[in-house]
């Protein structure tokens, strides 16, 4: 199992009622309304919600990428908000990025190497043998052997090979929790379960938490330990994956559901 | 086959592409029937030939790059051969993508384009009359034919593609992945529009996706695909309940979000699975 019954410890990561206004054509829109939101260390918690509902800009909050208007964005209990940018620059590589398209996430002209070259530069905790850790951490997603795969470019993997890849490169950054944004939408079901699995992994090994942004609710209740659903800038439902899925309240959750499960209920 | 009243019966289709000297085939001996009004899926994943084989009906395969080595259509008791399947495009079978921007044209209003689909089709149709009609028929206001694409959403550009399909009076809609790209609750009602016009224009349907609950929402026959073969074939029903491939079980335990017995997510390695 992902470890589901364990009690989380102390947050890494917390939003404290968190607003962000854009002005639409002069009219201030409240994209994030309100939002809390706590991850720790080996927990996933997913975030549903629709294009608009504003689970993007939650995200991107909780990277440090976006400031909120209003609230609060504690790491350890520690303010982002409040930090000078050197200092937020360094802090927020605890917070690692998986997005959804991962063609367009990489520089084409890098190798695999020099991709993860870049991100190990990051890590706080820098290693001996740099060329034993790229393989390994190849190796770790599944992209092995791992010396193959180091002089090779992005396009010349498959699309679920490049999402493997993303993931390979925001571990190697030495993240404790991982932000993943529609990582599976474009993938095939059978590239989704490899994916999952993976993350699983290496949940366990490294006692990442997961900020998982998703549309899709039945993923979702597989695979977080928590579900919030988000729906115009709030949340409108959370708990626990089981409870929120198999008992949605808010009608929009219901929508969610019922539309997740058509099939199962069809056979 | 049910071929007597099939409007659609695809013969042994195969598609093969050439690229820098390397032949694939990408569909191998595909046949399949469409009976009129009747909704039908294929479904598979990237690579499987779907989408391949939705295009070669209507004649609209990369020129240069493929060949179709074998097959024949017969629509509506007429034969077609290769060389003019595209002249069943519009009129006969029209098609809809999963990304509508891309095939609309982003500097004409939405109404032109309309307008234009109407009288290539039927040119003593009066568009005045047609494109508001049409706007109706998907759900949209009348004034959406002075916007521009950019100007409307997703759904709403997916609606306006129907329209334009709609306006050639097909028989057939081929819809490719047509809801893919949008949200669950948009992707309802698309779905829920589809269904209407079908019924009210008794137009048959043939649904090309990867998603099982679009399949399970709006198909009474489903076809799996699996590297370029129908792999399985039966009522949606049925097959949705009792799978009797191993691929197809294990796309609908994989899609369902199954875990095995050690926790894990079901994968389904497409290709280790054998086809027969």
């Amino acid at each position: 199992m992902s470890g589901k019954n364990r009690t989380p410890p102390s947050p890494i990561l917390e939003l404290r009622n968190v607003s962000k206004i854009y002005n639409r054509g002069g009219i201030p829109n409240r994209a994030v309304d309100g939002v809390s939101l706590k991850i720790s260390a080996g927990e996933t918690v997913a975030l549903v919600g629709e294009s608009g509902s504003g689970k993007t800009s939650v995200s991107r909050i909780a990277l440090g990428l976006v400031r909120p208007d209003e609230g609060e964005v504690l790491l350890h209990g520690q303010s982002l908000l409040t930090m000078d940018k050197q200092t937020l620059r360094r802090k927020r590589l605890a917070m690692q990025p998986v997005f959804q398209d991962s063609g367009a996430a990489f520089n084409p002209r890098r190798t695999i190497q020099q991709i993860l070259d870049q991100a190990l530069d990051a890590n706080p905790i820098q290693v001996a043998d740099r060329y034993k850790r790229k393989v390994e951490l190849l190796d770790s997603v599944r992209l092995s052997p791992g010396d193959d795969y180091l002089r090779r470019f992005p396009h010349e993997l498959s699309g679920g090979q490049r999402q493997r890849l993303a993931i390979a490169r925001a571990v190697a950054a030495g993240p404790e929790l991982i932000v993943a944004d529609e990582p599976l939408s474009g993938a095939d079901v059978t590239i989704r379960g490899q994916v999952l699995n993976l993350l699983i992994d290496l949940q366990l090994s490294n006692q990442l938490g997961y900020l998982f942004v998703t549309h899709d609710i039945a993923i979702a209740r597989a695979f977080a330990h928590r579900v919030v659903v988000m729906y115009k800038g709030r949340i409108v439902e959370e708990g626990p994956a089981e409870e929120v899925v198999g008992n949605p309240r808010h009608d929009y959750t219901k929508r969610l559901v019922a539309s997740a499960f058509r099939f199962v209920d069809a056979a | 086959m049910q071929s007597s009243q099939a409007l659609l019966d695809v013969e042994g289709l195969r598609v093969a592409f050439t690229s820098r000297g390397n032949r694939v085939v990408a569909v191998r001996g595909v046949s399949l029937s469409v009976n009129a009004g009747e909704a039908v899926a294929i479904v598979g994943e990237s690579g499987s030939g779907k989408s391949t084989f939705a295009r070669t009906l209507v004649g609209l395969l990369p020129a240069h790059s493929s060949k179709i080595e074998a097959g024949t259509i017969r629509f509506a008791g007429q034969t077609y051969r290769p060389e003019q399947f595209k002249t069943l495009r519009g009129g006969k079978i029209a098609m809809i993508f999963q990304d509508p921007l891309s095939y609309l044209n982003p500097i004409m209003q939405i109404g032109k384009q309309i307008a234009e689909s109407v009288i290539r089709h039927d040119p003593a149709a009066n568009p005045r009359d047609r494109v508001p009609q049409l706007l109706e028929q998907v759900r949209l206001p009348t004034a959406v034919a002075q916007s521009y694409p950019h100007e409307l959403s997703g759904g709403m550009r997916q609606r306006v593609l129907i329209a334009i399909a709609l306006g050639c009076k097909p028989r057939l809609l081929v819809a490719d992945e047509p809801t893919t790209a949008l949200d669950v609750t948009t992707q309802e009602e698309i779905l829920d529009l589809i269904n209407a016009i079908r019924r009210e224009l008794d137009m048959a349907l043939l649904l090309i996706t990867h998603d099982l609950s679009v399949v399970a929402a709006v198909t009474e026959r489903v076809n799996v695909m699996l590297r370029g073969e129908i792999i399985e074939r039966g009522s949606t029903q049925d097959t949705l309940r009792t799978p009797q491939h191993l691929y197809t079980r294990g796309l609908i335990r994989a899609a369902r979000g199954e875990k095995d017995e050690r926790g894990r997510f079901i994968t389904v390695d497409q290709t280790l699975i054998p086809v027969n």
